[in-house]
């Protein structure tokens, strides 16, 4: 199956996904499905980099946070529609993930990873010192109820819910071409044996980068949009560590690999967070995660999609 | 500007002391990360652990929280000797210590955040302690007795790791396991058995960080990833593996925080760490005593 006939069925899917909502009428589930694709999309962007490069990003709130404040910003300064926020969010993000990586990748892996790490809290805390977007007390946004497209009045929510939705598809198409282009091959060897790589002609920093920036795109994509569904932004929920840990543990526990296992990993436990909230409690439905997590690093390190590839293999060999 | 003279050395005097506790706070680590390669980015959690541990005891039996976390050491020590099997068991055996190593610790971490927060919740707490409160004035200089008796305490520390790491066999060995495993075992040394005893103390360092943080400040569960960018930030400015580097880096670090919340806020304390950890990683990987 080539790229295009992947993207025309992942938009056919989609299609589906709107018809079946848009039959359902009902806001929330607008509201619990653009959680659930905000998180597809940060752990595919997650997996481009994690997965297939092998380089860990704990900053991945802290993307999501810029994207979501230059919406802030903006929103302030010179309104525009939400598509062309979402873009302004990937330069930004893409742009500080191209620095930490320029700045950090040429020494070992780990380093990044702290790097990525510290960079969370830094820009917490001129997020924090910044009156104009909002500072520790946060910010309002208010929410159109309808949006005017030719004459059509849309429901807010529903448009949001579309932009995702478009949004979840190219990141997941993007994934999925990568995987099977030269420069998927290139994040493989970076993955296995970065010395072998460089032998072998991979230009690993140019490759690394590209890697960085592109996971970091998306990330501020996914996260431009944020304020206007939140209504009111402040700089501990756009900062959480739910995102870090959600857009680590998604592709961990669906499987790291291919793209599969981070949209497999982001429906599960997107949906089980949904139930948890609001069966149990939102610390509570944290804790899960992270137990999870912990758990399927140790027992299934190729996550549930590696299982179920155990399973067919076992099958195979009689 | 008109700077008072007074306000700059208090703020240099005060950060030096928390200098010290950073140093203390980054010790174990040194050992993990600089000496035996493992990216413990939980040992923050295990600090704040080690902090509620000295408030519980304190406010229920008015144990002094710095005995507490003495009396604590072996029970960290064999918390810390399980996380090292459990790790090297699921990871380092099978090489996959970069990718999914990493996540596990970020787990830990945030495991960890998240039961304090059920456990305790989120409001701050503080011990008490007849050190709490009073000062001692030399001439323009305030010492608060809360910054120097964990100073004192902290350099105690540091400088028995320091003998420990140097002097001792098992220290050596500790000091070597990183760079020759085939050597150390040429030395009739278990490889994982002195990564698993190194792992151990740095976590056992955490009990004693963690009273002498709950000392200094009050504390609630995520005060921990403040402390992230901090002790990698020492721990790589000083050069990895190195104590005395790492005491340096600290005093530094202190110094320059303390003058940054002194002049412009403590709102932009944080972002300090940060500051020093890119600057060092772009020019100077290799830290201040860096081989």
């Amino acid at each position: 199956m080539n790229g295009v006939k992947f993207f025309l069925i992942a938009i056919g899917i989609g299609l589906l996904i709107l018809a079946f909502a848009h039959w359902l009428e009902l806001d929330y589930f607008y509201f619990a499905g653009y959680t659930i694709l905000q998180f597809i999309v940060l752990a595919t962007a997650w997996n481009i980099l994690g997965g297939y490069c092998g380089y860990v990003n704990f900053g991945s709130a802290a993307f999501f946070a810029l994207g979501a404040y230059s919406s802030v910003f903006i929103h302030k300064t010179f309104p525009l529609p939400v598509p062309i926020l979402m873009l302004i969010g990937a330069a930004v993000s893409g742009f500080v993930g191209f620095g930490m990586g320029y700045l950090t990748l040429r020494l070992r892996g780990a380093f990044f990873a702290i790097a990525t790490l510290a960079m969370a809290v830094v820009l917490q805390t001129l997020v924090v010192n910044w009156d104009y977007v909002g500072g520790s007390r946060g910010a309002y946004i208010i929410r159109p109820e309808t949006l005017d497209i030719a004459g059509f009045q849309i429901n807010y929510i529903e448009y949001l819910f579309v932009l995702m939705l478009v949004l979840a598809v190219i990141a997941l198409t993007t994934a999925r071409t990568i995987e099977r282009s030269q420069l998927g091959f290139g994040f493989a060897t970076i993955r296995d044996d970065e010395m072998a790589a460089e032998a072998s002609g991979v230009p690993t920093l140019r490759v690394k980068l590209i890697a960085t920036t592109l996971s970091g795109a998306f990330m501020g994509m996914a996260g431009a949009p944020f304020p206007y569904y939140i209504g009111y932004l402040q700089p501990a929920s756009a900062f959480g560590l739910e995102y870090a840990v959600n857009s680590i543990a998604m592709p961990m526990i669906g499987g790291t690999t291919s793209w599969i296992g981070p949209l497999v990993g982001s429906i599960l436990l997107g949906s089980l967070q949904q139930i948890a909230t609001v069966t149990i409690s939102s610390a509570v439905n944290l804790l899960i995660v992270g137990l999870l997590l912990v758990a399927f690093v140790i027992i299934a390190p190729n996550g549930l999609v590696g299982l179920v590839q155990e399973r067919l293999r076992a099958r195979r060999k009689p | 500007m008109d700077i008072s003279w007074d306000l700059v050395v208090n703020a240099i005097v005060a950060g030096l002391l928390l200098g010290v506790f950073y140093a203390a706070v980054t010790a174990g680590v040194s050992i993990s990360f600089g000496m035996l390669d493992i990216v413990n980015i939980a040992h923050p959690a295990f600090i704040i652990l080690g902090s509620y541990i000295a408030y519980f005891v304190n406010i229920n039996y008015g144990v002094d929280p710095i005995v507490v976390s003495i009396v604590a050491l072996p029970a960290f020590y064999a918390l810390g000797a399980a996380v090292y099997q459990v790790y090297y068991v699921s990871f380092e055996k099978r090489g996959q210590e970069s990718l999914r190593g990493l996540a596990f610790f970020f787990g830990l971490l945030f495991v960890t955040e998240v039961s304090l927060i059920l456990v305790f919740g989120v409001d701050y707490r503080y011990v008490e302690a007849a050190y709490i409160g009073p000062s001692v004035h030399i001439g323009l200089i305030d010492l608060p007795l809360r910054m120097l008796v964990p100073c004192v305490v902290a350099l105690a520390m540091f400088a028995m790791l320091q003998l420990f790491v140097t002097r001792t066999f098992l220290g050596r060995a500790i000091m070597a396991v990183s760079q020759d495993q085939l050597a150390l075992q040429l030395m009739a040394a278990d490889p994982i058995r002195i990564k698993r005893i190194a792992f151990a103390i740095s976590i056992a360092a955490t009990s004693i960080a963690g009273a002498l943080l709950i000392v200094i400040q009050p504390i609630e569960p995520s005060v921990g990833r403040d402390y992230i960018g901090r002790i990698f930030a020492i721990c790589v400015l000083g050069g990895l593996g190195s104590m005395p580097g790492a005491l340096i880096a600290a005093m530094l670090l202190g110094v320059v925080e303390s003058l940054t919340s002194t002049f412009y806020g403590p709102s932009w304390a944080p972002a300090v760490a940060f500051g020093f950890l890119l600057l060092t990683l772009a020019f100077r990987p290799a830290g201040l005593l860096g081989r």
